[in-house]
C-alpha cells in the first residue's frame, strides 16, 4: 500500500467523495439556476409597461382586457405565476420578441454564434499574450518589464470598453485604414457563404469560401482585440501574482539543481503549476467578455447577443431583454462549472 | 514640525489617541512614498474639486447652444472644442464631473453599508441565514454586472436615479462575499468570546467588533470598485440609459460624439479621456490603499 | 584525506534588506573529499545558506562573496551561467528537506527523474524511463512501474525522499549535498532513507556534504564534523572524536543531550556567549585564532 488511501465506493463504483461532491455542485447549481429565474421574473413584474394593454392595444375593452389578463395567468398569485415561469422556461420557451416578431428562443440561437466568434477570439488574444506577459512580470519583479505590465493591466482596469473601440476605429479604420468598416462582413460576401453553424470563421473554413474566410477574420481583428485588451489586462495580472507565489516554491529550487535551463525552470515547472488556477481565472474572464460584448458589439454593429439585447432595450422589448439576460446567466454557470471541472481535470491532487 | 514628527513616530504611544495618530501617520507616510498612489489620490481630489467649483471653473454653461458655433477644433476658444449644438465640450466635461461624483457617492453609501451587513450578519451567525444570504449573493453573482444593470433600467426605466439603483444593486454581493469571509475570521477570535461573555448582543458584537474590523478590507475594495462603477455608469450612459438629456453626463457624450467619430474626433475621444482618467485615479488610489491597510491580498 | 573535492575558502553571504544587511555566512572556509562531511548548527546558524551557495542557488536579494570556491580543479565562481548549469545535477546534487515541497506537484515523480537524466544525457526518452526505472529500484522501491505514474503527493514522505535521492542520483553526480534529508520524515523511516542514502554514496565514491541540526545523527554518519555558529565554523574534527570536542559551544551541545548509557537528572540547556560569535575556534583539537 502507497500513500493514496482506500477509497470506499458509492453507487455507480465511483469514490463516494465524489459522488457527494458532483450532488453538492449540482445542487448548488440547481439553486443559482433557480435564483436567476426568480430574478428575471421579478425584474418582469416591476416593469411600468402594462403587458395587457401591450397585447390587447389602449382601446380594448375591459372584457378582452380581463380575457388576455387571465390568459396570460396574471390573476394567478406570484408564487403560482413564478412556477408557471419556470415550467416555461423548462419547456424552452422564453416569449415572443415585439422588435422581431420570432421567438426569443429562435433570436438568441441566431444571434449567439457571433459573439461566440468574438468572445472566444477575444480570449484567445488575451491568454495568448497576457499569460506570457504576467510571466515576464513575475520574473522581472520590481524592475521595468513588471511596471510595464502593471500599468498596461491598470490602463485596461480604467479605461470605458466603448471608448477604446471607438479610438481604435478612429485610428485603424479613420486614419490608417487598415481595419475593416463595422460589422461582421462586407457587402458583397454576406450570404456567399452558407449557415452551418453561425460561427462565419468556421462555416467558411468547412466550404472552402476563402476569401469570405479573411474578410470575415479582417473584421473580426479590430473587435477582438479591443476586447481582448480587458481579457489580457485581468490573465496577465493574474498570471504574475500567481507566478510570483510558485517561483518562491522549493520545487523550483529542486528544478534549478538539476541543472535545467532557468527558462525550463519558469515555463515547465512553474508556469506548469499555474496553469491550475489560471484555468479558473481564463473562464472567468471568457464569461466577462459577454459582458463586454454588450458594448462592443453595439459599437462594432456585430449581430451578436450583445448587440440584440440593448436593440430589445432600447425598444423596451422585455421578453427579449429577459430572455436574452437569462441566457447570459445560465452561460455565466456554465462556464464557471466548466471550469470547476477542467479544474479537477488539470490538478491531480483534485482527481 | 520636528517635535509633532517625533510625536508622531514615537515607539510607545502614550494614549490610545496617540496610537491612532501614530497609525494613521504611519500609513499616511506608506501611501505617499508611492509616486502612483499620490497620482490616484490627486486625481480623486481634482474630480471632487472640480465638481463643487463646477460653476465658477466652467468656462461658458454646458447646456447652453449655440448653432452658429457647432463643431469647432479644440483651440484657444474652446480647449476642448465644441458639440453638434455648438456648446463648449470643457464646461460640459466640468460639468459630468458632477454626475460622476454623484453616481459614486450614491453607489458607495448605499451598497457597501447593505453588503457590509449582509455579510456580517451571515458570517456572525451561520446557520440558516448564511445559507440563504450567500445563496442570494450567489444569484446577484452569477449575472455580469452590466447586464443586470442593463436589465434593472429596462425595468425601472431611464435616468440617473435608476441608473444608481441598479448599479448598487449588482455591486453589494462582493462586499457581502468580503465582510462575511472577515466575520468568519473575527467570530472565532477570544476576544470576541469575551464581549459576549459580558452579555452584549449579536447585534452590538456584530456593530460594535466586526464591523469596525471588516471596515479595512471593504474600503479598499470599494474604492477599486469605483473604477468599476464609473465604468458601468458610464457604459449605460452610452446606451442612452443612464443621466438623459441635456444632462452633461460623460458616457452619453461619447456616445453623441460616436456619430460623427470620423469627421470631429473631439466630440467622443474627450469625455472618453475623462471617464479614463477618474476610473485610473480610483484604480491607482484604490491599489495604493491595499498595499498599505490590507497588505495580504496583494 | 585524499585530494578534495571541493574547497570553499571565505565564504560570505549576505542579504540586502529593506531594514539593512543581514550576514548569513561570515567568512567559512572547508574541504570535502570523497568523504561524508557533516555540517551541523542551529536554525540561522547559516549551514544551509553555505550549502546552497556552492551550487549558485542564493537569488537576490541575497549575495555570495568567496575568496575562492573551487570543485574538482574549476573555479565555480568564474563559470558563466550556462557552465554552472553543467555543473548542477551533473557533477555536484542536492538532496531537500520535505519532499512534499522539494517534488513538483502536477508532474509525476518518473517524469522527474527521467528530466534530471535527459537534461544531461542525450538519450530518447525511452531509455531514460529505463534508467528511471532502475534507479526507482536501486531506491529500493518495490513496483517501480507503478510508482513511475504517481504524482507527489500520492506518495508518503519516505518514499517521496527515496524519489528525490533517486532523482538526485540519477545523472551520477560526484558530491552531493543533502540539506536536512530526513528531518522532515517520520522516525520510522529515517534510518531507511539514511541507509540508502549512505550505500548509494558509498557504492559510487562520491563525497557527502550532510547538513542535519542533529548532532548524534552526524556524529554516527559522518567522517568529519564541521559545527557551525552564527554564520562561522567553530569547530572542525574527526566524528569518531566528537566526544572530546574543545569549543565551548560543541561541549555545550553534546551535554545538552540525553544519553542512555549516562542519565542525568536534569539535561543542562546551552547557554550562549556572544563571544563565540567572533572569538576562537577549534581545528582538530587545536585552539586556532
Amino acid at each position: 500500500m502507497t500513500g493514496s488511501t482506500a477509497k470506499t465506493t458509492g453507487g455507480f463504483g465511483l469514490p463516494s467523495r465524489h459522488v457527494w461532491a458532483v450532488a453538492k455542485v449540482v445542487g448548488t447549481v440547481l439553486m443559482t439556476f433557480l435564483g436567476l429565474l426568480l430574478v428575471t421574473f421579478l425584474i418582469g413584474r416591476v416593469v411600468p409597461i402594462d403587458p395587457v394593454l401591450s397585447v390587447v392595444g389602449e382601446r380594448a375593452s375591459q372584457e378582452t382586457y380581463e380575457q388576455v389578463r387571465r390568459e396570460m395567468g396574471l390573476h394567478l398569485p406570484l408564487w403560482e405565476q413564478f412556477f408557471r415561469y419556470v415550467l416555461q422556461v423548462l419547456r424552452g420557451e422564453l416569449g415572443k420578441s415585439v422588435l422581431t416578431a420570432h421567438t426569443v428562443v429562435d433570436d438568441i440561437i441566431r444571434v449567439f454564434p457571433a459573439t461566440l466568434e468574438l468572445a472566444t477570439m477575444a480570449t484567445f488574444l488575451g491568454v495568448v499574450i497576457g499569460v506570457p506577459m504576467g510571466v515576464v512580470a513575475a520574473v522581472n519583479q520590481g524592475r521595468w518589464p513588471d511596471q510595464l505590465v502593471r500599468l498596461l493591466g491598470l490602463f485596461g482596469y480604467s479605461m470605458p470598453v466603448f471608448w477604446l473601440g471607438l479610438m481604435g476605429l478612429l485610428l485603424f479604420y479613420g486614419i490608417l485604414g487598415i481595419a475593416a468598416a463595422p460589422g461582421r462582413l462586407s457587402f458583397h460576401n454576406l450570404d456567399v457563404v452558407e449557415s452551418w453553424s453561425g460561427v462565419i470563421l468556421l462555416d467558411a473554413a468547412l466550404q472552402g469560401e476563402w476569401e469570405v474566410f479573411f474578410d470575415a477574420l479582417h473584421h473580426l481583428i479590430l473587435p477582438a482585440a479591443v476586447l481582448g485588451y480587458f481579457s489580457l489586462a485581468y490573465i496577465s495580472r493574474m498570471t504574475r501574482s500567481f507566478m510570483l507565489e510558485q517561483l518562491r516554491q522549493e520545487y523550483v529550487t529542486t528544478a534549478r539543481v538539476k541543472g535545467l535551463s532557468e527558462a525550463r525552470v519558469i515555463w515547465r515547472h512553474a508556469l506548469g503549476n499555474v496553469m491550475v488556477p489560471l484555468i479558473t481565472v481564463i473562464a472567468l474572464s471568457y464569461a466577462n467578455l459577454l459582458e463586454g460584448s454588450v458594448l462592443t458589439e453595439t459599437v462594432f454593429a456585430w449581430p451578436g447577443l450583445g448587440l440584440y439585447l440593448t436593440n430589445s432595450l432600447l425598444a423596451a422589448d422585455m421578453n427579449a431583454v429577459l430572455g436574452a439576460t437569462l441566457v447570459v446567466g445560465m452561460i455565466f454557470i456554465g462556464i464557471n462549472l466548466l471550469s470547476d471541472l477542467l479544474y479537477r481535470l488539470f490538478d491531480p491532487r483534485a482527481r | 514640525m520636528t517635535a509633532l514628527r517625533t510625536w508622531l513616530t514615537a515607539d510607545t504611544p502614550t494614549s490610545r489617541n496617540h496610537a491612532r495618530a501614530i497609525q494613521a501617520y504611519l500609513s499616511w507616510r506608506a501611501l505617499a512614498s508611492n509616486p502612483l498612489t499620490v497620482m490616484g489620490l490627486l486625481i480623486v481630489v481634482l474630480l471632487v474639486v472640480v465638481a463643487a467649483l463646477a460653476p465658477m471653473l466652467a468656462p461658458r454653461s454646458p447646456i447652453a447652444q449655440d448653432l452658429t458655433q457647432r463643431f469647432i477644433e479644440p483651440g484657444w476658444q474652446h480647449w476642448f472644442g465644441t458639440d453638434e449644438f455648438g456648446r463648449d465640450i470643457l464646461s460640459r466635461v466640468i460639468y459630468g464631473a458632477r454626475v460622476t461624483l454623484y453616481i459614486v457617492v450614491l453607489v458607495a453609501v448605499t451598497a457597501a453599508p447593505v453588503g457590509l451587513l449582509v455579510g456580517t450578519v451571515a458570517g456572525y451567525f451561520g446557520g440558516w441565514a448564511d445559507v440563504v444570504l450567500m445563496r442570494l449573493t450567489d444569484v446577484f453573482l452569477a449575472f455580469p454586472r452590466l447586464i443586470l444593470a442593463l436589465a434593472f433600467v429596462a425595468a425601472l426605466g431611464p435616468g440617473i436615479e435608476n441608473a444608481v439603483l441598479a448599479i448598487a444593486l449588482t455591486a453589494w454581493p462582493p462586499y457581502a462575499r468580503i465582510a462575511r469571509a472577515e466575520t468568519l475570521t473575527v467570530r472565532s477570535s477570544d476576544f470576541i468570546a469575551a464581549v459576549r461573555l459580558q452579555g452584549a448582543s449579536g447585534l452590538r458584537i456584530i456593530l460594535g467588533h466586526v464591523v469596525p474590523l471588516c471596515s479595512s478590507s471593504l474600503i479598499v475594495r470599494v474604492t477599486l470598485d469605483m473604477a468599476g462603477v464609473i465604468l458601468t455608469a458610464a457604459g449605460l450612459g452610452f446606451l442612452g440609459l443612464g443621466a438623459q438629456p441635456p444632462l452633461a453626463e460623460w458616457g452619453a457624450m461619447v456616445s453623441t460624439g460616436r456619430r460623427y467619430l470620423l469627421d470631429f474626433w473631439w466630440v467622443a475621444t474627450i469625455p472618453g479621456l475623462a471617464i479614463f482618467t477618474v476610473s485610473l485615479g480610483f484604480n491607482l488610489l484604490g491599489d495604493g490603499l491595499r498595499d498599505v491597510l490590507d497588505p495580504k491580498s496583494s | 584525506m585524499s585530494l578534495p573535492l571541493l574547497s570553499v575558502e571565505g565564504l560570505h553571504v549576505r542579504f540586502h534588506t529593506p531594514k539593512g544587511v543581514v550576514e548569513a555566512v561570515r567568512g567559512i572556509s572547508f574541504e570535502v573529499g570523497r568523504e561524508k562531511l557533516g555540517i551541523v548548527g542551529e536554525s540561522g546558524s547559516g549551514k544551509t545558506m553555505a550549502g546552497r551557495s556552492v551550487l549558485r542557488l542564493i537569488r537576490p536579494p541575497g549575495e555570495v562573496r568567496a575568496k575562492r570556491i573551487v570543485f574538482d580543479g574549476t573555479d565555480l565562481q568564474a563559470l558563466d551561467e550556462v557552465a554552472m548549469r553543467e555543473v548542477r545535477g551533473r557533477r555536484i546534487a542536492m538532496v531537500m528537506q520535505d519532499p512534499k515541497f522539494s517534488l513538483n506537484p502536477v508532474m509525476t515523480v518518473g517524469d522527474q527523474i527521467a528530466e534530471a537524466y535527459l537534461v544531461h544525457h542525450k538519450v530518447v526518452a525511452a531509455q531514460a524511463r529505463e534508467r528511471t526505472l532502475e534507479m526507482l529500484a536501486a531506491v529500493k522501491i518495490r513496483d517501480p512501474e507503478r510508482v513511475y505514474g504517481l504524482y507527489p503527493h500520492e506518495v508518503s514522505g519516505g518514499m517521496g525522499q527515496r524519489v528525490m535521492i533517486a532523482m538526485m542520483l540519477i545523472p551520477d553526480p560526484d558530491l552531493l549535498i543533502a540539506d536536512e534529508p530526513t528531518s522532515a520524515l517520520d522516525v520510522t523511516v529515517q534510518m531507511q532513507v539514511l541507509a540508502i542514502l549512505d550505500d548509494l554514496v558509498t557504492q559510487r565514491g562520491m563525497g557527502l556534504m550532510f547538513i542535519s541540526h542533529d548532532l548524534n545523527l552526524v556524529a554516527s554518519f559522518c567522517d568529519r564534523v564541521v559545527i557551525m555558529y552564527a554564520g562561522r565554523i567553530v569547530e572542525t574534527c574527526r566524528a569518531a572524536e566528537l566526544q572530546s570536542a574543545r569549543h565551548p559551544y560543541t561541549r555545550g551541545l553534546l551535554a545538552s543531550l540525553p544519553r542512555i548509557d549516562r542519565p542525568v537528572g536534569e539535561l543542562s540547556v546551552l547557554s550562549r556567549d556572544p563571544a563565540w560569535r567572533d572569538g576562537a575556534v577549534v581545528v582538530d583539537g587545536e585552539m586556532v585564532g
